[in-house]
This record gives C-alpha cells, sequence and structure tokens, in this order.
C-alpha cells in the first residue's frame, strides 16, 4: 500500500517536476494527491512558497475542486452517477441501497476503513445508465449486487 | 482473422475488456491465429460489447457480446451476429462527418488515421493564409457545439486579428452535462481527428500552445490523448515544424478536478491558470484576453474535431447539409431511460420524435416518455406534446428550449418531475462557483422553495417563478442562467405535480 505520510522532500520533488508547465498548481495537486492518494496539509506552504503564492490561496484552489482529499479515502473507493441521466433508469434507488447497506452518508468512509463512497456527477455512461465506478473500474447498467460482488472481489 | 472489440469506456463498462480477453483465450486454444483491434464504438451502446470480425464481404458484427459468446465465434453460425456492421440500419442511416473513422479505426494508429482521410485537412490548410483558413470556417457554418452556438469562424478571426505575442487554443473536453458522451467518444476513438483539429485552429489564428481541459471523470481519454500526443510529435505532426512546414504548434492535456462549472469557458480558463474555476466577467472576451491575459480560442471538442472534415472535404461540403442557420451534422446522443442509446451523427433537423421514438426505440423500461431532458442539467424538459420540434438551435429555442451539447435524456411516466428540478436547484447549489449572488444564494432558495411545493404549499409556485426569473437575468453564466430550465419547464409541463391545479381549481 502506498504510505500516507510524505517527506517536505518528497512533495518538493512532485512539486520540482511540474514547475516547467503554464499554471502548474493543478498538476501538482493531482500529481501529490495521485502519490498519496490525499494532499496532506504540510504541502501546502511548500507548495504557496514554489509558486510564491500565499497559503491561503493554495488552500483556496485546493477546497474550490471536489477531486483533492484533505484525508485519505478507504481501501476502495465507489462512486456512483447521480446525473440525470442515471436517476431516470433507478440511480436514486441504488445509491441509497448502496449507502445503506454499508450504512454511510455521501462522502463517507466505513469505520474499518475500506470503502469509500463519493458521488459522480456523469462518468459519459448516460446510454448505459446507471453507472458506478469501483476503484477505477467502469460498470455500466450497475445494480447493488454488481457493486457489492465488484467490492469482494477487489477486497 | 482480424477481430475488433471497443475499448470505448461505454464498452469496457458493459464487459469488453473481458470479451477481448476470452477471444484471446479461445483463440489459443483453437490455435487460430487472431489479429485483435481495440477500436473506438461504433455508438451503438445497447449492442455494446460489439464485436467485429473480418470476412471477405465485410466487417460482420456480434452484439452484444458476453465471454460466453465467444466460443461461437469461431463456429460457422452465432445467435448474435446481426449482419454487416456498415449496412445495420443505425450506421446507414447517419451522416458521419465528424464520427466518420470513430469505431473504425485503431484510436491510436495514425497510419490509419491517414488512410481513412486523416491529416488530408491539416495538408490543405497548411498551404493557406491564416484568412483563408478563418474564411473556410466561416463559410462552412460550423457554430459551437458545446451549447451556445456561437459561429467558430467570427471567434477565431477575432483571435487571428488580436496583436499578441502569444496566443492559445482551448479545448473545453469538461463534457459535464449528463446525457452526453461525444467528446468522450471521440476522444477515446478517434484522438488525431481532435489534433489535427487544433492544429488547424493554431495555425489559422497563429497560436503556437494548445490546451485541451478534459474532465477527471475521463480517465480513459485521458490516458488515449496523452497517447495520441506523444505519437503526433514523435513523427512531426504536432511541434516545432508541423508536417515540415515550418510552422509549430504543440498541445497538452490538462485534467480537471471535478468541478462542472469547469465548463463555463471563463472559468475553464482560471482553473487551467491554476486558480480557483470562479467565472469571470465579460467582457473581456476569452478571444481577446483568454488564458494567461493571452487572445484564446475556447472551442468544445467537437467544434475542433470537425474542423479536419471541413477542410477535407470543402467548406461548401460541410454547410449543404443541415437545416436554416443550423449546418452540417450534430452527433445526437441519446441516453436515460431508452431501448437504443447511443450516439447518432445526422444533419440537423430531424424531429424530436424521431430521435426518441424511431430512432431510440422508445424507453428502455417500456413504459410510455414522459419528458426528455435535451442539452444537460441546464437544459429544459420537453414532453411528447413537442415531438416534432426539428432539431436546430433556433427550432428549439422557439419551444423554450436549448440543444445544449445534443444529450437527450429520456424519462419514462415514473418520473417525478418535483424532484427533478429540486435536484436541478440541488445541482446548481453544491456546483455554484459562488462569484454572483443569484447562482450562489438564488440556488439553495430554490431547494427550499422547491421543498415548500413538495409539502404543499402552493403558494410557493409564484415565489419559485420569481426566483428563476431572476436567476435567469441576473446570472453571469449559464449554469444560474440556464438552471431555470429544467425547473420552469417542469413546472410548466407538469404543474399537476408542483400541487398547481389545485390551486387554479380554488
Amino acid at each position: 500500500m502506498r504510505h500516507s505520510n510524505p517527506t517536505p522532500d518528497e512533495i518538493r520533488a512532485l512539486i520540482d517536476a511540474e514547475l516547467h508547465r503554464e499554471g502548474p498548481l493543478l498538476p501538482i495537486l493531482h500529481a501529490i494527491q495521485h502519490a498519496y492518494d490525499h494532499v496532506p496539509e504540510m504541502a501546502l506552504p511548500l507548495i504557496a512558497e514554489a509558486l510564491n503564492l500565499t497559503r491561503a490561496e493554495v488552500h483556496g484552489v485546493m477546497s474550490f475542486y471536489h477531486d483533492f482529499r484533505k484525508a485519505p479515502a478507504g481501501r476502495h473507493v465507489v462512486k456512483i452517477c447521480r446525473a440525470e441521466a442515471c436517476q431516470s433508469m433507478g440511480a436514486n434507488a441504488l445509491s441509497q441501497a448502496v449507502l445503506d447497506k454499508l450504512g454511510l452518508d455521501w462522502g463517507g468512509t466505513t469505520a474499518d476503513g475500506s470503502v469509500t463512497v463519493e458521488p459522480v456527477y456523469c462518468l459519459g455512461l448516460c446510454a448505459c445508465a446507471p453507472a458506478a465506478m469501483v476503484d477505477g473500474k467502469l460498470i455500466g447498467r450497475a445494480d447493488a449486487a454488481r457493486l457489492a460482488a465488484e467490492l469482494e472481489g477487489a477486497a | 482473422m482480424k477481430i475488433w472489440v471497443p475499448m470505448d469506456s461505454a464498452a469496457k463498462a458493459l464487459g469488453s475488456d473481458e470479451v477481448a480477453e476470452a477471444i484471446r483465450i479461445e483463440a489459443e486454444k483453437r490455435g487460430v491465429e487472431v489479429e485483435l483491434v481495440r477500436n473506438g464504438t461504433r455508438g451503438m451502446i445497447w449492442l455494446e460489447p460489439l464485436v467485429e470480425v473480418e470476412t471477405p464481404e465485410g466487417r460482420m458484427a456480434f452484439g452484444p457480446m458476453s465471454p460466453a459468446d465467444v466460443p461461437a465465434l469461431f463456429e460457422e453460425t452465432h445467435p448474435k451476429a446481426l449482419g454487416l456492421t456498415e449496412e445495420l440500419d443505425w450506421m446507414k442511416r447517419q451522416t458521419r462527418l465528424t464520427f466518420a473513422r470513430c469505431g473504425v479505426t485503431d484510436p491510436l494508429s495514425l497510419a490509419e488515421y491517414e488512410a481513412n482521410g486523416g491529416l488530408a485537412g491539416l495538408r490543405r490548410a497548411l498551404d493557406m493564409s491564416g484568412e483563408q483558413i478563418v474564411d473556410e470556417v466561416k463559410l462552412s457554418g460550423l457554430r459551437g457545439r458545446g451549447g451556445a452556438g456561437f459561429p467558430t469562424g467570427i471567434k477565431w478571426d477575432t483571435v487571428r486579428m488580436a496583436h499578441a505575442d502569444r496566443k492559445y487554443i482551448v479545448c473545453n473536453a469538461d463534457e459535464g452535462d449528463s446525457g452526453t458522451f461525444a467528446d468522450r467518444m471521440i476522444i477515446e476513438g478517434d484522438p488525431f481527428c481532435l489534433i489535427e483539429g487544433m492544429a488547424i485552429a493554431g495555425i489559422g489564428c497563429g497560436a503556437v500552445q494548445g490546451y485541451v481541459y478534459l474532465r477527471s471523470e475521463y480517465p480513459d481519454a485521458i490516458a488515449v490523448l496523452t497517447r495520441a500526443i506523444e505519437i503526433a510529435r514523435e513523427v512531426g505532426v504536432l511541434g516545432d515544424s508541423v508536417l515540415g512546414s515550418g510552422k509549430t504548434f504543440d498541445m497538452e492535456v490538462r485534467t480537471g478536478a471535478g468541478a462542472y462549472v469547469c465548463g463555463e469557458e471563463t472559468s475553464l480558463l482560471n482553473s487551467l491558470e491554476g486558480k480557483r474555476g470562479v467565472v469571470r466577467a465579460k467582457p473581456p472576451l476569452p478571444a481577446l484576453e483568454g488564458a494567461f491575459g493571452k487572445p484564446t480560442v475556447v472551442n468544445n471538442v467537437i467544434s475542433l474535431a470537425t474542423v479536419p472534415v471541413i477542410f477535407e472535404k470543402g467548406a461548401e461540403h460541410y454547410a449543404h447539409f443541415g437545416l436554416g442557420r443550423s449546418k452540417g451534422t450534430i452527433p445526437l446522443q441519446i441516453a436515460g431511460n431508452v431501448r437504443h442509446g447511443g450516439l447518432f451523427e445526422t444533419a440537423f433537423g430531424m424531429s424530436l420524435g424521431q430521435i426518441v421514438e424511431d430512432l431510440g426505440g422508445g424507453t428502455a423500461s417500456g413504459r410510455a416518455v414522459k419528458a426528455v431532458q435535451v442539452g444537460g442539467p441546464l437544459g429544459a424538459y420537453l414532453s411528447p406534446d413537442q415531438f416534432d420540434t426539428p432539431f436546430g438551435y433556433e427550432e428549439f429555442d422557439g419551444q423554450g428550449a436549448l440543444i445544449g451539447h445534443a444529450g437527450l435524456v429520456v424519462f419514462d411516466d415514473t418520473a417525478d418531475m418535483l424532484g427533478m428540478a429540486r435536484f436541478a436547484m440541488e445541482f446548481c447549489a453544491v456546483e455554484s462557483c459562488g462569484k454572483c449572488t443569484p447562482c450562489r444564494i438564488g440556488a439553495v432558495r430554490g431547494v427550499e422553495t422547491l421543498d415548500r411545493i413538495a409539502a404543499g404549499d402552493a403558494a410557493a409556485i409564484p415565489l419559485l417563478t420569481d426566483l428563476c426569473e431572476t436567476m435567469k437575468d441576473g446570472s453571469l453564466c449559464a449554469l444560474g442562467g440556464f438552471t431555470p430550465y429544467p425547473v420552469m419547464s417542469a413546472l410548466r409541463l407538469f404543474p399537476e405535480e408542483f400541487g398547481a391545479v389545485k390551486e387554479a381549481a380554488e
């Protein structure tokens, strides 16, 4: 498993790799999240220093976007589409069933840290709705049993 | 034996990877040599995974396939044989200009791209002046396919004429609208087409750098396009001397971060620059002060991916398709509760009813169609009473609706329209960038007001109408400005679900 407590030097290396780009802040945040499954608080002053921004500005950007997490997610991440096309095919009932079964609200992680359930607004699978994603694997015409089976297979 | 199995996300979501693996195993077991190509999708999503096998007559289609159906592919007959792909009704009835290669070629084979008309447009453009390039786009009548429908050539001309040391071509691939997947499909199925379109735009407008702002919800599209750009750079389609012309153009993929509002062009530009994706007031137009303060073309994926065919076949060829001021073709994306969902590229002008009933085959559930939302979460709901409306920018405007990115989401008669109206407001509240008050506060009040209506307070209906007027007139961008479309159309078409009929009777 990826370790989630990077050192300042590890973060600096990720920042430096993106500095050649125009507008590097989002690529930096993505690189850190990709490496550590979240953007740790300690990274913000390092980013601010490298880009000559204030910490508040970096925090403002990070918190604007749904993708960036302050803490790592569960070992498995289930994303269920909540958008209209999926709703027309029963996405509301599907997400309710999954959340109820795990005892979670949107964005929550099970107590044992195994599963996080997040909403997503459109995976572009609108012609085979409802759609979901389990650990990056796309599922069309999803139902609760299929999602449970994917999670079991991934565990 | 040559076999095609799509690697499009929708096909994968329906099991195409498993089918491809089963084909490898079965071929090995039988000692048959198989050339397995992972193509894009043909767009018939209800038939995915759609496997094609090369025959002397042409490519034969089989679907929807499961791993269990694979062994029979090597036998004489197959229960899921559909006939020649090109002869299928769905394929034959289309006018595939933008999507001509999608599903046909290996998306990452530049040789196949060229063999099927690719790069001919760019070669022609390289012999033209910037002014001639822009004139060709104007003549084609191409209008922005992202939804606003602004004439692409006029936008390009503004950037071309602007004086600056650096200009940009930015492709808006933040396709966040539910019911739309054309951008994803062409990027995954024919990425060189977008690259070629952007290169023509760059050379026409004098921009040397392009960015594709691609949403993070599309990891497959990001991977395919990133690889395609590398390939294009290796062979000199991109770089210091595009196809040896001495003209420079290069491009890069930038990944979004889950903010719907970044599909709005000024918010996208802020995000690209590394800022909060907050909407900018216009003017200045992005064409004059866009990315990093420089003149910038911001175009949708489909607009840019349509440019190569316009240059390959000529602007007049493109313009002779269509209806009135809606020239050319539009990739309809038929989605939601529909029997035959998928992408169908056709000239403007088909009626909404034809699209839903004839192409779509009615609902997947077999129940009656109640409403169709056209143009994403900010698009109006239309009822079967409006099914004779022709698909065109002005025609939909006349119905108080919009075509947006041409996604259609079908709902059957179990749909809860008050619930859908509430969802529209809730979505706007979640995704509002917070810059302007009508959107930031209005959407929250909209949810509350709809909850009052749901609780039986019909007196809140005029309040909702008034709030929607304020949002429409007072918001900076389409998020706050267009959220009233689904809300008000639901109220107008289904007043009984909002308790309005009871009030009128009293």
